[in-house]
């Protein structure tokens, strides 16, 4: 029948075993046993969709007429920027994505606030220098400035609860006079600086600025706010410098992005938002639990029932299915939405499909008189292509189905298709492998005699 | 069990399920939801008791300025508000207004807003990624079951009882639109697809015995042969379909959330479409092109109009 059915079982219990370390805990981590320092370690909470925990959904567009190219380095400027901005914002859990070649799909799960957010994405930002004389101000520093893009005077700034008045820096000039921002290695091996060259008035104010405060701080604010102080080495005459720092590759790169695209390289408008309300999420969620748990409830008793021994096992199997499915999901991670768990729980069918496709080749051959070893393994391998050539079908559409979902931002069909596709995967892997070695070892523990009731023949 | 001999029965059992609900559709257009067409619905709650009419609540809408306003009220007392595309000021314009009138705050349970443009794109890549699917499917069965002769037709017999799948969902929803208000949204487009996948899947297993059985069984007739094989898998399509995936949706169709409902009740339909079309709508079809029956069609209904 089976060769090396003891390494099978083995398998099984471990990615049992592992599966159900995963969907227990909230962290994965491997620790080395001997000084127990951390030597893996994942995030493997559980994902929650806005349909089942309420939040924000916006699908943003490039406002560009429909034929422009836009680049996906541009694209993806663009994203990093709302991101920033709205991590800002300190809310939690929130997901910015590119889907397709000119839409952008930010979803923030459990938000309150949704003005805020929607405001914020927005807004174009604004590049300055600033001089903050002999003060070098910390990173993330809010500021005010006397700039004012209608070249009207800022009015006086209003006395705070304390009595002080904030200070009001000078702008010196803004990122309209940057004209290119480039990333290149510094002296210093490793380390990375960034050059910039500047338009001709640019290079004047900023030539006679420098000049005239050499060993004082220039700030750089995005948007109000602090993101880098460097001190003026040398008077900067000729259009041309360098932000020395000891800048790592990336942190250089970051750096350029925010100078060379304060504000966004891309126009953005909001195509389309959806707000769900967090009890219509608990609702949904609540109830699709008890849905789920229900159909499986009456599947696994109908399996048991009708197919008596192998559809015991065919019931073990589909928890095990389940376990591998959900921590499979809980690990790479794959958002849970409604329509996702629509799909898992189809999966599920297909799952059972498999079986049952097997378990009636099984009965077939035991009443045309074969013995039961003949049987089991006929059923499996005259199944085998109709499982292959039917899932395999499946995968094709759910492998369209997520494209169509990506380049859409089509969350609901993405959420559906990536279940399906995942969950046809494990079904196929439990049907030819766990069922079959499960049944294989029941029947060397227990030879049953009267075939017609343990088959249900 | 000669299941193939009544084949044209099956047919007409079709047609009286798809027709109806077609008819719906080509007279009182596709229900097409937001998702699709663009525009904006807004669900609100009040406070018990200090529930504005409908009518209140388009004043507010025409007074800012937005058209084709529509108010239902749901079973739960939410107030459901539908009007064109709102962006995000006119949102709170409108939420700001509705306080300043009523005195009370609205608590705001859903809102989809989706821009005109975007929803007519999401209709036709929609459409595309159907037509890419089936074209794929038609030529991976051609390709897998290139063992059996004209492994072609297979694949356009899985086609055309998809299609009838298909069709039987469109019918349902058109009828569920005339009796219970249903809309064609984004998650209609997800029912749609995997009612296409999972028909294909049935077919295939369905077909996978024919093509099994033209290899042991040589000397029978074609007929004999095809209506063995749906005989052989029916215990299995009976289990596999309609206990445990309807099981499943049934479900949730009974207890998932008012959001899966439609949804779960076209699933439940068009899967089991699927498992009827691969029995009494592809099969048959395959038995109808090999004996070439359309050109005795016309015969019969000469001799049956005579008599």
């Amino acid at each position: 029948m089976i060769r090396n059915l003891t390494a099978r079982l083995v398998i099984i219990l471990l990615i049992a075993a592992v599966a159900i370390w995963i969907d227990a805990s909230e962290q994965f981590t491997i620790r080395n046993p001997i000084d127990q320092t951390i030597l893996y370690q994942r995030d493997v909470s559980p994902r929650l969709g806005l349909d089942l925990r309420g939040g924000l959904q916006v699908l943003m567009e490039a406002d560009l007429p429909e034929n422009a190219a836009i680049s996906a380095e541009a694209m993806e400027v663009a994203r990093t920027i709302v991101e920033n901005r709205t991590n800002a914002l300190g809310v939690a859990e929130n997901s910015i994505q590119v889907a397709g070649d000119r839409r952008i799909v930010g979803e923030f799960p459990g938000l309150q606030d949704t003005d805020a957010v929607l405001k914020t994405i927005q807004q174009t930002g604004l590049l300055e220098f600033i001089d903050t004389g002999t003060v070098s101000l910390p990173e993330g520093t809010e500021v005010l400035t006397d700039y004012s893009p209608t070249g009207e005077p800022a009015p006086a700034p209003t006395p705070g609860p304390d009595g002080t008045t904030p200070t009001v820096y000078h702008t010196i000039m803004t990122g309209a006079d940057l004209k290119s921002v480039t990333v290149v290695p510094a002296e210093l091996g490793g380390t990375y600086q960034i050059a910039f060259t500047l338009t001709e008035q640019g290079a004047q104010v900023f030539g006679a600025h420098t000049a005239a405060n050499v060993g004082k701080f220039l700030t750089i604010v995005l948007d109000k706010k602090v993101i880098s102080s460097p001190k003026i080495e040398s008077a900067i005459t000729q259009g041309e410098g360098v932000i020395t720092g000891n800048f790592t590759s990336e942190q250089a790169n970051a750096f350029a992005v925010q100078l060379r695209y304060g504000s966004l390289p891309i126009p953005l408008k909001i195509v389309e938002t959806r707000i769900i309300g967090p009890t219509l999420g608990e609702d949904s969620l609540r109830k699709s639990l008890i849905a789920g748990l229900v159909g499986m409830t009456i599947v696994i008793l109908f399996m048991g029932l009708y197919y008596r021994l192998p559809g015991i096992v065919a019931d073990v199997s589909i928890l095990f299915y389940a376990a591998v499915a959900f921590a499979l999901f809980k690990w790479i991670p794959v958002t849970l939405t409604l329509p996702g768990i629509a799909g898992f729980l189809l999966s599920t069918g297909s799952a059972l499909d498999a079986n049952i496709l097997i378990f009636e080749r099984i009965k077939e051959e035991l009443r045309s008189g074969r013995t039961l070893e003949q049987a089991i393994d006929l059923g499996w391998v005259r199944a085998r292509s109709s499982i292959f050539d039917s899932n395999i079908a499946t995968v094709i559409t759910s492998l369209i189905l997520f494209w169509f979902g990506s380049s859409f931002g089509a969350t609901i069909v993405k959420g559906f298709s990536l279940t399906l596709m995942l969950g046809v995967a494990i079904s196929l892997f439990t049907a030819i492998f766990v069922t079959r070695s499960l049944l294989a070892w029941v029947l060397k523990l227990f030879r049953p005699k009267n075939l017609e009731f343990w088959f249900g023949i | 069990m000669n299941l193939l001999g009544k084949r044209y029965l099956f047919f007409a059992v079709s047609l009286l399920v798809i027709v109806p609900g077609l008819l719906v559709l080509a007279f009182g257009g596709l229900p097409l939801a937001l998702d699709f067409t663009g525009g904006s619905l807004l669900e609100v709650n009040f406070a018990e008791g200090q529930k504005p009419q409908p009518a209140e609540i388009i004043a507010i809408y025409n007074e800012i300025g937005i058209k084709d306003t529509q108010v239902q009220t749901t079973d739960t007392g939410h107030l459901v508000i539908r009007s064109t595309f709102l962006d995000d000021p006119l949102r709170e314009q409108v939420l700001s207004t509705m306080e300043a009138k009523f005195g009370v705050k609205p608590t705001v349970i859903r809102f989809d807003s989706v821009g005109p443009t975007i929803g007519a794109q999401v209709t036709s890549r929609a459409a595309l990624a159907v037509a890419v699917a089936a074209l794929v499917v038609v030529a991976y069965i051609t390709i897998t079951f290139r063992g059996v002769a004209n492994s072609f037709r297979y694949g356009v017999c899985a086609i055309l009882a998809m299609v009838h799948d298909v069709a039987v969902v469109f019918s349902v929803a058109g009828l569920g639109a005339l009796f219970l208000g249903w809309e064609m949204d984004s998650l209609f487009l997800t029912a749609l697809l995997t009612v296409i996948g999972f028909s294909v899947q049935d077919k295939i297993v369905v077909f996978d015995r024919i093509r099994e059985n033209s290899n042991i069984l040589r000397r029978l007739d074609f007929e004999t042969l095809v209506n063995h094989s749906v005989v052989q898998t029916l215990q299995r399509s009976i289990n596999t379909q309609l206990m445990t995936v309807e099981f499943l949706l049934l479900a949730l169709a009974l207890f998932g959330g008012v959001t899966l409902q439609e949804f779960s009740v076209l699933m439940l339909v068009g899967l089991f479409s699927g498992t009827y079309s691969s029995i009494f709508i592809a099969a048959p079809v395959l038995v109808v092109w090999e004996k070439q029956e359309w050109k005795t069609w016309f015969k019969r209904d000469k001799a049956e109009s005579a008599a």
